[in-house]
This record gives structure tokens, C-alpha cells and sequence, in this order.
């Protein structure tokens, strides 16, 4: 008799429902859109993740072991970062690049604050910023395009972004094109662009299946579609504004950026309220950074620079507890 | 009639496995008379029970131990004869050390079977014969206390207040904690009893209606309920109160006071207050029966039902047992522990974990739980990576994590930015956590640092 734990209630748990299940549902998230993108791009899409994968995890090895702090490579993080960031590159981005940016990741923007959970920026995006920043002749727009006959002629043209701030708006403008061709053309075919934007709903599927896990903040999502579809269609130069909003949602980053990187949990505010904001804030950064700065994709800097904005709004959507009433 | 309308809920709240299995089939089954029983003089929320009996004192059953130390508290009982062998103190199950009366039991000429077949056999009785007034007297003589958990007095709950008037009283049968079966087999086994306590309370508090709220795994008892409010519609007396059977989706805590009040009637109690100021007054089926006993044969709360259940015991049982049995004394009559890891008062989600077996049931005991290696989390705690469950399974809408963080850093001022005060304790978010952080374990810490803090002042 005797010799029994005592502990404080509850005395059950769900230890299948881990923080490493729940990383693997992410990968698991990712694979339509990781397939799409090896069908357009073959083996420039293989490689590109490959290594970033890779760097991801031996950095984050290599910086835990440094800093003496607890293994986590077996939690999956390191993997989805790996992928979100080889998602987010140029196919034809050079091998540095890929690797630069993960170990900048994985190192500044995730160990040295303290490793998973304890991260203020998205790692990922700050791997690609750091990279966009330091090769910006082979992360810009023109360095998406390919002019040779060994891909399919996706990739020779530009990608709908960039496409769009030089020729095509004036097209746009002028020509019928309807909302229906559009939705058709961003959304249903694959098309141009960093190895995660190839199919639209690839991404659709994986980030859908992630919020029927509950593993999707549906908030942030939800909020930032909404923003860049009604910014879409309020700046729409002419009286086709649904088309616009159309544009400005099915092209681009933002469905990726929607479902994959806005999303990333340590990195957003926990208050229900805190996440529609958070949502909003990067719908409408994305948006200012698309409409008014030289370039042409901003999910990234918005995702970045909401970020700092997470401890603030966790600070003032402290939600009222049930029966609250005002004294 | 259970009501046809869609199944009652609240928003937020977990699943856990239900664990009802083990026990739910087996019925109440009398414990033999122990040799010993330990009372404790605070079983209930309250002032402690002043002490009425000296040493080597020869006691009848159901004579008085303790009196009521004020208006909220309760009288302690004799649950079985015998004589007064020592006063002493004993460690209850969340810490407190408190005066109990060991009793050495003399078992002559008792019969347990007798008070049990009382319960399922009541007497003939008109509700017309007894005022709410007397109701109310004889619930507070008998030490009546909620038998759910809680243990808070049950006359206090009762007593009318003009500028609250309750309109509804709802009787929890939800048993929402896990592995927990004392109230299905109640429910299953005297449902008259139980329709009759309510018809007690009800008249007592002055409700208009009471709702038995069950929730929707268990089906046969819902069906043994509505058959028993059928039974009690012929027989109904003049002015009184509407019963129905409700049907509540299975959902923890669907039986937590605040929820099972939202559920049922769409109102919601205010923080710090009361049920009575929503109208309302919950009551557990189990302290059901026991009113129609106090009630009708002025019976003391002497015996309750316990559930002894899990994968650590050998024979899961409810049984029948007198209040201060010690707990070893249940262990051993279900046959005795197998693999035993952690021995709980009451259920996983909101049981205290105890180190000893010598701990006597009490009035509020609703089951021991007794869990194995395999059933206890062993999973190691990692970082919390803000994914927001906790947050969407907090049934008082809190945000646990920057609770659990300002509790762990000492940041009080963070920590009571974020109504610590409204935090029930249910569990759900250390339930729920994927990183196995003991979210409301700390919580707990920083609750009670806040009181040292207001005490000091």
C-alpha cells in the first residue's frame, strides 16, 4: 500500500495529440501543394526543398547543440519550416540561396530566441527576407521567368504579380477578360511563381485539411482573404471590381501566405479577436505592399511586421470570461 | 417526457474518453459494515462542524457528532453505531488538515439493507403535507450537503430569497466527469426517489419547474427518468412544480454548475455570483435522494453511492457505503488494486490524486479512481508553441496560456489581468495542451498566491 503519484488534477491527457502530431499534419498539409510544384517544376522543385529541409534541420541540430538547450529536432518543426521556406522560393533560386536562408531561419529567427514557442517572427519568412534582401537579383521578379524549352511553358512567362505591376494592367483594363476566367486562370491552372504557388487549390486541399484538424488558425486565414478581396476590389481601376478582388486573391503568395505562413501558431496572437485582427493586418500589408511598393508580392513583409505586432494584440483582446458584466 | 427539442450545450469544453464502461453496468452493491470510520468534522464548503461527542462516547446511528458551525455549514452524523475511539486529525484529499471522530464500529443489530430498500421503496407521502419551511429544516438537520463534488450545504442553496426568487430548479444528472457512475445508477435504480427529492426542493425553494438534466450517453437513464416524471404526472398535486427530462450533449464539463445553467436555460451567471441570481438552483441527483430521505423519514446523510472504478482496480463497483469508510476499506471489497499508479478522490478531470488509502469517504466523495501506468499521461512537457487550444476549450472563455505563463514567471499583475477568478478548474486546457504543459496546475498556484496576498494585506 501507498506509494502512489501525487499530482494535481486532471489526470488524463491526450498524449497522441502531441505538438510533433501536429507538425506532421502540416507536412501532411503541404503535399498537394509539394506535388503540384514537382509537376511543374520537376526537379528544380525537388532540390529546392531538399534543401532547405535539409539545412533546416542540421542548423537546427547544430544551434541547440550550441545553445545547450533541449532536443526538438524530433518535434517536426524543422521540417515544416524547411518546406514552408522552399515553398516560398524562386524554382531556379541558387543552391546559397536556399541555404543562406534556412540556416538564417533557423538560427536567428528561431533559436536565438529560444527555440520553438518562443520565436517572435515567422522563421521561415525570416530566412526569405534575409535572402530577398541579400540576392535581390535572384529573388526578384525577373527571376522567376526561364527562357528555354526544358520546363513547360509555365515558366516562361512571368508570374500573374509581376505580370500584372508592368504590362498586364493596362490589358486588364482595356480587354473583357471576366471574373470567371480569372478565377479559372489564378486558381484552377497552375501558373508561375514561387514552388508553392503553382496550383491554387493544392493549397486549398491542405490548408482545408488543416482546419478540419484543428490545426489551422481558421481566423487569421479567413481574415486575411476577406481583407485582400475587398482591398481588391476597392482599388479596382475600373467598374470589373469583383474581378479584381478576384485577382488580387487567387494570385501571388496569398493563399499559401493564408493557410501556411500567417498561420504559423507561435507566431500569432492566441486571443481568438487577436487572430481576426492579425488576419486583417496582413491581408491589408499585403495589399499596401502590392499596390505601393517596388514589389510585386507582400506576404511576406506584411506576415513579418505583423508578427511584431502579436504581443500587442494578445495585450488588448483579452477576451471578457463567460458571465463577464461590467461593474 | 424527455424534450423532443435538440440536444442543450454550451460553447467550448473537451471530450475525454469517457471511461464509463468499467462501472456503469454494475449495480449498487451494499459495502459490509467496516470496522472503523473516520469523520471528518469539514466535509462542506463552509465553517467547520462544532464537535458534539466526547471520547469513549457510545453512539448510536445517526446520532449527532458534530453541530453546524453557522448558517453555511453542516451537521456531521454517526453513519454507523458505535463508540467514540479517538479525536484526531486527519489529512483530507486537497491538503487540509481537519478534526475527525474515529469511530469503533459496533455493528449490532444494524441493517444497511433495510435503510437501501428504503430508498428504492418510498412511502406513501403528499407533497401538500410539508412546507417549505419544514422541507428546509429537515434538509439542514440532516447535514445535507451537494453530493456532486462540491459539498456546499444544501439548505443554504434553498432558502428563499424574496429579491432572487428561483424559478427553475435543475437537477444535474450530466455526471460529466469521466469514469464516474454513482448518479447514472442512481437515476437507473430509484428514479422515483429522485423525482421525489426534486418535488422537495422544488416546493422548498419555490420553483415553478425543474429540469432533470441528463446527459445524452446515457440513454437508459434518460429513458428510466422520463418513465419516472410519467409515473409522478398521475399522481401530481395542486401548484406544483413542472418536471421534464432534458436531454444534455455528452461534453465535459456539461454537469459544471455555470455550463449546465447556460445549457439548460440560456442564462448566464454573472462572476462571482450566485444561481440564484440568474433564478436558478442546481442540484446533483445524488443529494436528490437524500432530500426525499432527510424528507420523509428525517434520515441523516449517513450512506452514499461511490463509484470505485478504473483499469487499477479489479472489480469496478458502485456501492452502497456509510460516509467514513475508510478508502481502503472500497479498494479491498472490489477485490484491490492491480497496477495501481495513481488513486483519485473523485474522477480523472477534477480528482484529487491521494498518497494514503486511510482517507475516509466524505459527503461530497463521489467515486475513487484508480488509474494504471498506461492511463496517466507520461507524455514530457515541451515548449508551448500558442496553437490556441486551450484557449478554444475553455468553457469560461479564459486564455489559459497567459494565465499558466504569468503564474510560472510570478507576474501577477499580467497574471490577474486575465480573470484568474473565473477560472473553474475544470481542466480542460491541460487536457487539451499538445505541449502537456500542467496549464491549470499552475493556475491553481497563482490562484492561491493571489489569496496569500489578500490575506496578507
Amino acid at each position: 500500500m501507498g506509494n502512489f503519484e501525487v499530482t494535481s488534477s486532471p489526470h488524463l491527457s491526450r498524449d497522441h495529440r502531441s505538438t510533433s502530431l501536429m507538425m506532421f499534419q502540416v507536412v501532411l498539409a503541404l503535399f498537394p501543394t509539394i506535388i503540384m510544384s514537382v509537376a511543374v517544376f520537376h526537379a528544380y522543385a525537388v532540390f529546392q526543398l531538399a534543401i532547405c529541409v535539409l539545412t533546416c534541420c542540421a542548423s537546427e541540430w547544430i544551434f541547440e547543440t550550441f545553445h545547450k538547450k533541449y532536443w526538438t529536432l524530433s518535434d517536426n518543426s524543422a521540417i515544416v519550416t524547411g518546406l514552408i521556406l522552399g515553398l516560398s522560393l524562386p524554382w531556379n533560386a541558387p543552391w546559397y540561396v536556399a541555404v543562406t536562408a534556412s540556416i538564417v531561419g533557423i538560427g536567428i529567427g528561431k533559436t536565438a530566441y529560444g527555440g520553438l514557442g518562443y520565436n517572435i517572427f515567422n522563421p521561415a519568412m525570416v530566412g526569405r527576407a534575409f535572402a530577398m534582401i541579400s540576392f535581390a537579383t535572384v529573388m526578384g521578379g525577373a527571376a522567376y521567368q526561364y527562357h528555354g524549352d526544358e520546363l513547360s511553358g509555365i515558366v516562361t512567362q512571368a508570374t500573374p504579380m509581376t505580370m500584372y505591376k508592368s504590362e498586364i494592367k493596362v490589358d486588364v483594363e482595356t480587354t473583357g477578360v471576366t471574373s470567371l476566367d480569372l478565377l479559372k486562370k489564378g486558381f484552377v491552372s497552375v501558373h508561375n511563381g514561387s514552388l508553392g504557388e503553382a496550383s491554387g487549390i493544392a493549397i486549398l486541399l491542405g490548408g482545408i485539411y488543416l482546419i478540419c484538424r484543428k490545426n489551422g488558425g481558421w481566423r487569421t486565414t479567413l481574415g486575411m482573404l476577406a481583407t485582400v478581396f475587398i482591398m481588391g476590389m476597392l482599388t479596382s481601376p475600373n467598374e470589373n471590381a469583383l474581378y479584381f478582388g478576384l485577382f488580387y486573391l487567387t494570385n501571388g503568395a496569398v493563399l499559401f501566405g493564408a493557410f501556411f505562413i500567417a498561420t504559423d501558431p507561435v507566431t500569432n496572437p492566441i486571443t481568438p479577436m487577436g487572430r481576426w485582427y492579425f488576419g486583417i493586418g496582413v491581408g491589408f500589408l499585403t495589399m499596401i505592399f502590392r499596390l505601393f511598393s517596388g514589389y510585386p508580392e507582400g506576404v511576406m513583409f506584411a506576415v513579418l511586421l505583423m508578427n511584431a505586432l502579436t504581443p500587442l494584440l494578445n495585450q488588448v483582446t483579452i477576451p471578457k470570461p463567460f458571465g463577464y458584466q461590467k461593474a | 417526457m424527455i424534450q423532443k427539442i435538440e440536444t442543450y450545450t454550451f460553447p467550448r469544453g473537451i471530450h475525454p474518453r469517457e471511461g464509463k464502461e468499467f462501472s456503469e453496468k454494475q449495480s449498487i452493491e451494499i459495502l459490509p459494515v467496516p470496522a472503523e470510520l473516520r469523520l471528518p468534522l469539514s466535509q462542506h464548503i463552509g465553517a467547520p462542524a462544532k464537535l458534539c461527542v466526547a471520547m469513549n462516547d457510545t453512539l448510536e446511528y445517526g446520532q449527532r457528532v458534530a453541530e453546524a458551525g453557522g448558517f453555511v455549514s453542516a451537521p456531521v452524523y454517526a453513519s454507523l453505531p458505535g463508540k467514540v475511539k479517538r479525536i484526531n486529525f486527519v489529512t483530507m484529499p486537497n491538503g487540509r488538515r481537519v478534526e475527525s471522530v474515529v469511530l469503533t464500529v459496533n455493528p449490532d443489530g444494524f441493517d444497511t439493507q433495510t435503510l437501501f430498500d428504503r430508498m428504492l421503496h418510498l412511502k406513501e407521502y403528499k407533497l401538500a403535507d410539508f412546507s417549505p419551511e419544514e422541507i428546509l429544516k429537515k434538509i439542514s438537520n440532516a447535514g445535507l450537503v451537494g453530493q456532486g463534488g462540491a459539498a456546499f450545504p444544501t439548505h443554504v442553496k434553498f432558502t428563499r430569497n424574496a429579491e432572487k426568487p428561483v424559478d427553475t430548479l435543475l437537477l444535474n444528472g450530466c455526471e460529466c466527469e469521466p469514469y464516474l457512475t454513482a448518479d447514472h445508477r442512481l437515476m437507473l435504480e430509484m428514479p422515483d426517489t429522485v423525482v421525489a427529492g426534486a418535488r422537495f426542493a422544488a416546493k422548498a425553494v419555490g420553483a415553478k419547474k425543474v429540469k432533470i438534466c441528463i446527459e445524452a450517453n446515457k440513454p437508459d437513464a434518460l429513458e428510466k427518468m422520463a418513465e419516472a416524471v410519467e409515473r409522478w404526472e398521475k399522481s401530481k398535486e395542486a401548484d406544483e412544480a413542472e418536471i421534464e427530462v432534458a436531454r444534455m450533449k455528452t461534453k465535459y464539463p456539461q454537469g459544471g454548475e455555470k455550463q449546465l445553467i447556460y445549457a439548460a436555460l440560456g442564462r448566464k451567471v454573472p462572476l462571482g455570483k450566485l444561481p440564484m441570481d440568474v433564478g436558478a438552483a442546481v442540484m446533483n441527483v445524488g443529494t436528490s435522494v437524500s432530500t426525499a430521505m432527510a424528507v420523509l423519514y428525517d434520515q441523516p446523510l449517513t450512506h452514499r453511492v461511490v463509484t470505485v472504478t478504473g483499469a487499477g482496480i479489479a472489480r469496478p463497483s458502485n456501492l452502497f457505503v456509510p460516509i467514513g469508510t475508510p478508502i481502503s476499506v472500497l479498494i479491498e471489497h472490489c477485490g484491490g488494486l492491480q497496477n495501481a499508479q495513481r488513486v483519485l478522490m473523485g474522477g480523472p478531470m477534477m480528482g484529487f490524486a491521494v498518497g494514503s488509502l486511510e482517507i475516509p469517504v466524505t459527503k461530497g466523495t463521489s467515486g475513487i479512481t484508480i488509474l494504471t501506468k498506461e492511463e496517466v499521461s507520461k507524455a514530457k512537457e515541451t515548449h508551448c508553441i500558442r496553437c490556441g487550444r486551450c484557449v478554444s476549450a475553455c468553457p469560461m472563455h479564459l486564455i489559459p496560456n497567459r494565465l499558466m505563463f504569468s503564474a510560472r514567471a510570478k507576474n501577477w499583475d499580467v497574471f490577474k489581468e486575465h480573470y484568474p477568478l473565473a477560472c473553474i478548474e475544470c481542466g480542460c486546457c491541460a487536457f487539451s495542451c499538445p505541449a502537456k504543459i500542467p496549464i491549470v496546475q499552475l493556475i491553481r498556484v497563482g490562484k492561491m498566491e493571489l489569496a496569500r496576498q489578500k490575506n496578507a494585506k
